[in-house]
């Protein structure tokens, strides 16, 4: 593993974002666009699964609507994050604690959110929202909050 | 007494110099900012959406708004607060900061959109409620507000770049 990230930092990718004055600063600036059209799209869903925010629309409804946002948004905070991590691969990211945690954070919030959240957003047509989906929510928004909370925290450790 | 002076007897505080030195104050205030944001900007882009006419457009436009604007508004003033701990714990070095005073001037502006669409194509917001499109003004504020705020962002997290010398 060691290994493959010595070689992604050493990669043509990773050495000229590394050698740039602004590279990193500008990718890193669209990372967090991004990062806020997530929160939004994932915020918007599970609001309102916990009956607040968009009550007057069916879950289903709101949650289609969030659907392409947030598939768009992480898209691109991939696409971002990529670049930033190829940089120090190695030298940063492999030994930084914050980094690997955010990554099982990520990995957990995006399996968890097309999975059980989603089939459970889709089911959940009547106004009121059951337990489960209320459950749903909280969980969504501790794991989406733990990716927010470990990317802030790697430029700490 | 001058902006600096002002904000050299801020720096000074006791208030100030203990964020500035903490190691997990500052840490936490930032990590609240950014949360802050996804709720703030997040929420806001899909009011804006709403306004360009790309998202939920058959859902009356009054809707939308009051069930949202209570979360924007949340996520608002965390945004101001937590914005202003971190300046606070720093006040010469942002003043002298070109990129925090370009993000100030972004901030008046989508202030300045705001308040130009509340006291305008707003009054009217009845009028096109429901109708199958916005109108124009309404168009142009969402655009506005969605650019400004990713300005923000941008020059936001510029701010911890030294590329250029202090203006004070």
């Amino acid at each position: 593993m060691q290994s493959l990230f010595q070689w992604i930092e050493q990669s043509a990718l990773g050495v000229s974002i590394n050698e740039s004055l602004y590279a990193f600063a500008v990718i890193e600036s669209v990372h967090l666009i991004a990062l806020a059209v997530i929160g939004g799209a994932v915020l918007i869903v599970d609001l309102r699964l916990l009956g607040l925010g968009l009550t007057r629309l069916p879950v289903p409804h709101v949650a289609r609507t969030a659907q392409p946002w947030l598939i768009g948004s992480l898209i691109a905070i991939i696409a971002t994050g990529f670049p930033l991590f190829a940089s120090l691969a190695a030298s940063k990211y492999y030994v930084n604690d914050a980094f690997w945690y955010k990554m099982y954070f990520l990995a957990a919030a995006a399996i968890f959110t097309f999975t059980v959240r989603q089939r459970v957003a889709m089911k959940e047509e009547a106004p009121a929202v059951s337990a489960f989906g209320k459950l749903t929510a909280v969980a969504s928004l501790v794991l989406w909050s733990g990716v927010g909370v470990m990317g802030r925290a790697i430029g700490f450790i | 007494m001058s902006i600096l002076s002002s904000l050299q007897w801020l720096e000074a505080t006791q208030f100030s110099t203990g964020i500035r030195e903490s190691t997990y104050v500052w840490a936490i205030i930032d990590g609240v900012h950014v949360l802050g944001l996804c709720l703030f900007v997040g929420l806001t882009l899909f009011w804006d959406l709403r306004l360009l006419n790309v998202v939920m457009k058959r859902v009356p436009v009054t809707e939308i708004w009051s069930r949202l604007i209570p979360w924007m508004t949340v996520g608002f003033v965390i945004m101001l607060f937590s914005g202003l701990g971190l300046f606070v714990s720093d006040p010469v070095r942002f003043y002298g900061n070109i990129i925090f005073r370009i993000k100030v001037v972004v901030l008046v502006v989508a202030a300045l959109n705001a308040l130009a669409f509340h006291y305008g194509i707003e009054r009217r917001l009845l009028e096109w409620d429901t109708t199958p499109t916005t109108p124009a003004a309404a168009k142009v504020a969402g655009a506005l507000s969605i650019s400004m705020w990713a300005l923000a962002i941008v020059f936001g997290r510029l701010i911890a770049y030294n590329w250029f010398e202090p203006l004070v």
